[in-house]
C-alpha cells in the first residue's frame, strides 16, 4: 500500500485508485453531544407519536400524517437542512444524517417526511429564484405547506426524460398551459405544491412549481400498495392547468439538471433512512429471539439464529460506516467550496454531485441490506413473522420499495460505473495509469510480499489494495474490449458495480474500526474488529464471484486463465473463523437485547 | 413568578442493574443516564407552562458531578432559562436537600417544583425536606396546579381518590402524572441550550445522614408449575412438599 498517495479528502470515486487515512474520515462515533440531542429529539418523536399510531397511519386516517408532519415542523425537523434565512436550522449533512436515521424507523411516515423534505423542498431550495425561495421555503419549513414531486409518468419511470407531459406558453406570454399525467406521487393526496416536470413545446424538459389548487389539476385515488401503505401515493392529472411563467423552476430546457441533481442527495438520504430501518428491524429480531422459547430455551441461544442476528449487525455496521464516511466527504467538500466563496446551498449541490458515485453505491447497498435484514427478521419470527399482528411483517413490506424508488438499484448500478467511466474519459480521474499498472503486474511475477505486520489491519489493507486491482483489471479490460459498446453489456456493468460497492463498504468499515481502535484501543473494539473481518472475509468471496462472472463473459483461452489467476490473487484473504466471530457478535446483541454497535 | 426546578439524573429504565465492590456500589458501566422522568415530564413542563401563562423565569438546579451536564443541557433545551449545578456526589437526600434549600432561600423564588420521586432510589424525600428546611408549604403528589393572585390550588392524589388543597406561596410542589404534558426539545431549544447560563456552585458540605451499606437484587422469580384442574392431589402434594406452605 502506497502511503504517498494518501490525501486528506478524496474526490468522488477516487476511493478506487487512492487510499484514505482513517484519521481523516468521519464516523458516527464523532457525532457531537448536540448532534446526538437532535437525533434523540427525533427518536422521541418517532417513539411517542409515530410508532403508537402505525396502524392508524397505515389505514390513512384522515389528517393524521399531515398533523404529524406539522408536529415535526414544530420540532424544527422539516427545515433541518434548510438555511436559517428561510426559517430552517441549516445543519450539515452529518447532523441531518443522525436525524434522518431516526426518521427511518418511522415506516410510512418516513416516506411522507422524506418526500416533503427531500424531493419536495430541495428543487426549490437548489434551483428556485430568490422570489420563489422566499415565497415557498418558509412555509415548507414551518409545515404550513406540504410538497410533492412529479417526475414519473405511466410511460416513463427509469427513462425519466421520456416524459410526455407538455407545457405550452399562452399567447399573452403570462402562463404555461400544462397537460399530462404523473404517477406514484408521494404526498400527492395532501401536497399544497407540486414540482412538475414537463416538456415545453414537446421537447424542452422543464421544471414548474404548480399550486395544488390550480384549476384543471386533479388527483387519482390512493394506490393500493405492497408497503408504506400509510404514505399518500396518487396519480396527478394536469388538464389545461395554467402555470404562471414566474413558476418555471430553473432554466427552460434544463429540467434534467433539477431531476438528476436532487436525486444525488435523495439517494444518499434513502440509505440513511434505510439504515434506521435496518437497526430497528435488527433490534426487533433480537428481542423476539430472546423472548421466544422453543425446546425450553430462548431461540437466540441457537447457532442458526445467532448467525442471522450477527449478520444483521455486521451489515448494519458496514452500512453505517459507509454512510457516515460519505456524510463526512460531502461536508468537507461543502466547507472547501464555501471557503472558496461559494454560496452554501450551491456548495451542497456541487458536493453531492461530486460524490454521485458514492450516493448511488449507498442507495443500492442500504436498500439491499434493509431487505436482507427485514427478511431475516421475518424468519426469526417464524410463523408470527407472517402475521400482521407482529412488527416483522410491516417492516418486510415497507422495506421493499427502497430498491425501486429514487432510481432502481439497477439504474444506480449502471450509474455508479457509468459515472466512473465518464470521469475517466473527461480526464477528471486517471484510471488509465493504474489500470495499465495492473495489467503489467498480471504479466509479471506475482507479489508474494507479506502484509505489513506492524499495522493491525495490515492483512485487510493489503487485501483491499488488491481488490482495487481486481476492479481495475475487470473494468479496464471491459472498457478496452467493448469501448463505447460497453453500455450495452449491462450484466458486466452490474458485476463491476457490485465489486465497486463492496470495495467502498469494506474500506469504510476498515477505516472506521481503525479510527475507533486509535481512540479506545483494540480490546474495547474487539467486536468491531470481528465485524470488520467478518464483512471483509465474506465480501472478498463475493467480489471474486462478480469478477469471475464478468471476466468469463468476454475473455477466453490464455487471457481468461491469466485474468482468473490474477483475480484469485487479488481477492485472497487469510481464512477467518467467522462462525466464532458471529457468535461473539450475536452474544453481545442477545445480552443487550438489541442492535448495540 | 420565579420557579426553581430541582432535577435528578437516573439510569435509563432499560439499564441493566449490577453492583460492584462487594455489592456496595452501583455499576455505571454501559448505563445510559437520563433526566428523572417525573422531574422532566411533569415538574419542568409545569414550570414552563406557568411561565408561559404568567411570565417569569424557570431555573433548574441539579446536585451532581460534571458528568451530569448532558442532563442539565436537556432541561435547558426543553426551555429552562438557566441552570445551577451543585458540585457534589449526590448520595444522601438530606445533604442534597440542604444544598437546594440554601440556594432557594436566597434566589428569590416563589415556587419549587420537583418530581414526586426519582426512579432509581424512589425515596420521595427531597421535596419534603427542602420545604421543611425553607419552612415553606409543601404539597406532594400534585396532579393539577392553578396559581392566581399569589394563591395556589392543587389537586393531589390520595389513597382511592384526590384531594384539593389551597395554600399560599412560596411553596414546594412534588409533581406526579397529569400535572403537565411532556415535551420533546425542539432543534432551536437544543441549539439555544449551549449558550444558556449554567453555573457551578460549590457544595456547602452539608452532613450526610445516610450511607449505603449494601445492595441486593431481588431473587429471580421461581419457575411456574402448571397443575391440571383435575389433579388436586398433585397440587396438594406440591404445596406441601415443594412450596411447604401447607
Amino acid at each position: 500500500m502506497s502511503t504517498t498517495e494518501t490525501k486528506a479528502v478524496l474526490k468522488g470515486g477516487e476511493f478506487l485508485i487512492k487510499e484514505s487515512d482513517s484519521a481523516t474520515i468521519f464516523t458516527p462515533e464523532q457525532l457531537s453531544e448536540e448532534q446526538r440531542m437532535f437525533a434523540q429529539t427525533t427518536a422521541d418523536f418517532i417513539n411517542t407519536r409515530v410508532l403508537p399510531n402505525l396502524q392508524k397511519i397505515d389505514k390513512q386516517e384522515p389528517g393524521l400524517s399531515v398533523k404529524l408532519l406539522e408536529e415535526t415542523a414544530e420540532l424544527g425537523l422539516l427545515g433541518a437542512s434548510v438555511p436559517e434565512e428561510f426559517g430552517g436550522m441549516g445543519v450539515d449533512v452529518a447532523t441531518d444524517t443522525a436525524i434522518n436515521e431516526e426518521i427511518g424507523k418511522g415506516h410510512s411516515f418516513a416516506a411522507s417526511y422524506a418526500a416533503h423534505t427531500g424531493i419536495g423542498t430541495l428543487p426549490i431550495l437548489y434551483f428556485g429564484t430568490e422570489e420563489q425561495k422566499q415565497k415557498y421555503l418558509p412555509g415548507l419549513v414551518n409545515g404550513t405547506l406540504k410538497a410533492a414531486y412529479c417526475l414519473t409518468e405511466p410511460g416513463s419511470g427509469s427513462d425519466a426524460l421520456g416524459a410526455k407531459s407538455k407545457a405550452v406558453l399562452s399567447e399573452d406570454g403570462k402562463y404555461y398551459v400544462l397537460n399530462g399525467q404523473k404517477m406514484w406521487i408521494t404526498n400527492g393526496g395532501f401536497a399544497d405544491i407540486f414540482t412538475v416536470f414537463a416538456k415545453i413545446d414537446g421537447d424542452k424538459f422543464t421544471g414548474f412549481i404548480v399550486d395544488a389548487k390550480s384549476e384543471g389539476l386533479s388527483l387519482g385515488s390512493e394506490e393500493d400498495k405492497l408497503g408504506i401503505k400509510g404514505s399518500s401515493t396518487r396519480q396527478v392529472f394536469f388538464n389545461d392547468v395554467k402555470v404562471p411563467v414566474e413558476n418555471v423552476l430553473g432554466e427552460i430546457g434544463k429540467g434534467h439538471k433539477i431531476a438528476f441533481n436532487v436525486l444525488n442527495i435523495g439517494r444518499y438520504k434513502l440509505c440513511v433512512l434505510a439504515l434506521g430501518g435496518i437497526k430497528a428491524a435488527a433490534t426487533t429480531a433480537v428481542k423476539y429471539a430472546n423472548e421466544r422459547i422453543q425446546f425450553n430455551v430462548p431461540i437466540s441461544s441457537f447457532g442458526a439464529i445467532k448467525h442471522k442476528l450477527a449478520e444483521m449487525a455486521v451489515k448494519a455496521y458496514a452500512c453505517e460506516s459507509a454512510t457516515y464516511r460519505t456524510a463526512g466527504l460531502i461536508d468537507e467538500k461543502i466547507a472547501e467550496l464555501v471557503a472558496g466563496g461559494m454560496d452554501k446551498v450551491q456548495a451542497k449541490l456541487v458536493a453531492a454531485e461530486e460524490y454521485s458515485i458514492e450516493c448511488a453505491i449507498l442507495k443500492v447497498f442500504g436498500s439491499e441490506v434493509l431487505d436482507f435484514v427485514v427478511d431475516e427478521t421475518v424468519q426469526v419470527f417464524g410463523g408470527t413473522g407472517f402475521s400482521e399482528e407482529y412488527p416483522a411483517a410491516r417492516a418486510y413490506r415497507d422495506a421493499r420499495i427502497n430498491r425501486i424508488f429514487e432510481g432502481t438499484n439497477e439504474i444506480n448500478r449502471l450509474l455508479s460505473v457509468g459515472q466512473l467511466v465518464k470521469k475517466a474519459l473527461k480526464g477528471e480521474m486517471d484510471l488509465f495509469t493504474p489500470a495499465m499498472a495492473v495489467q503489467k503486474e498480471l504479466m509479471s511475477v506475482p507479489d508474494f510480499s507479506a502484509p505489513n505486520t506492524d499495522d493491525f489491519f495490515g492483512a485487510e489493507k493489503k487485501a483491499l489494495t488488491n481488490v482495487k486491482k481486481a476492479i481495475l483489471m475487470t473494468a479496464g479490460a471491459a472498457v478496452q474490449k467493448f469501448m463505447q459498446g460497453l453500455e450495452k453489456e449491462q450484466e458486466i456493468i452490474m458485476n463491476a458495480a457490485d465489486m465497486l460497492i463492496e470495495l467502498f463498504v469494506c474500506e469504510s468499515v476498515l477505516l472506521r474500526t481503525e479510527r475507533a481502535i486509535a481512540v479506545k484501543g483494540e480490546e474495547a473494539c474487539a467486536l468491531q474488529i470481528d465485524m470488520t473481518r467478518t464483512y471483509i472475509s465474506d465480501a472478498l468471496e463475493r467480489i471474486n464471484l462478480s469478477g469471475k462472472h464478468a471476466i468469463t463473459a468476454f475473455n477466453e483461452g490464455d487471457v481468461l486463465r491469466v485474468m482468473l489467476m490474477g483475480l484469485k490473487r487479488f481477492t485472497k484473504y487469510e481464512a477467518y473463523n467467522t462462525v466464532a466471530a458471529r457468535r461473539r457478535i450475536a452474544d453481545k446483541m442477545i445480552e443487550e437485547n438489541g442492535y448495540c454497535f | 413568578m420565579k420557579i426553581l426546578v430541582p432535577i435528578s439524573k437516573v439510569p435509563d429504565t432499560t439499564s441493566k442493574i449490577a453492583f460492584v465492590d462487594n455489592n456496595t456500589k452501583f455499576s455505571t458501566d454501559n448505563v445510559q443516564f437520563i433526566m428523572n422522568p417525573t422531574d422532566e415530564w411533569y415538574a419542568l413542563t409545569k414550570a414552563l407552562e406557568l411561565k408561559e401563562a404568567q411570565g417569569g423565569e424557570v431555573v433548574v438546579i441539579h446536585a451532581g458531578l460534571a458528568d451530569s451536564e448532558q442532563v442539565i443541557r436537556k432541561a435547558l433545551a426543553i426551555g429552562a432559562d438557566s441552570a445551577f449545578r451543585i458540585d457534589m456526589d449526590p448520595t444522601d437526600a438530606y445533604a442534597i436537600s440542604v444544598e437546594i434549600a440554601n440556594h432557594a432561600k436566597t434566589g428569590g423564588y416563589d415556587l419549587v417544583i420537583t418530581g414526586k420521586e426519582t426512579i432509581d432510589y424512589n425515596s420521595f424525600e427531597v421535596g419534603g425536606m427542602v420545604a421543611e428546611l425553607l419552612d415553606w408549604n409543601a404539597v406532594a403528589l400534585v396532579s393539577k396546579l392553578d396559581i392566581a393572585g399569589g394563591k395556589a390550588t392543587a389537586t393531589r392524589d390520595i389513597e382511592g381518590g384526590t384531594e384539593t388543597v389551597e395554600f399560599s406561596l412560596p411553596a414546594v410542589i412534588c409533581a406526579t402524572k397529569d400535572l403537565a404534558a411532556a415535551r420533546i426539545p425542539n432543534m432551536k431549544g437544543i441549539m439555544a441550550s449551549r449558550t444558556k447560563p449554567l453555573t457551578v456552585l460549590a457544595a456547602t458540605g452539608a452532613d450526610k445522614l445516610t450511607s449505603i451499606a449494601s445492595y441486593q437484587t431481588p431473587e429471580k422469580a421461581k419457575e411456574c408449575k402448571y397443575v391440571s384442574v383435575d389433579n388436586v392431589a398433585e397440587l396438594v402434594r406440591l404445596l406441601h412438599e415443594e412450596a411447604k406452605v401447607i
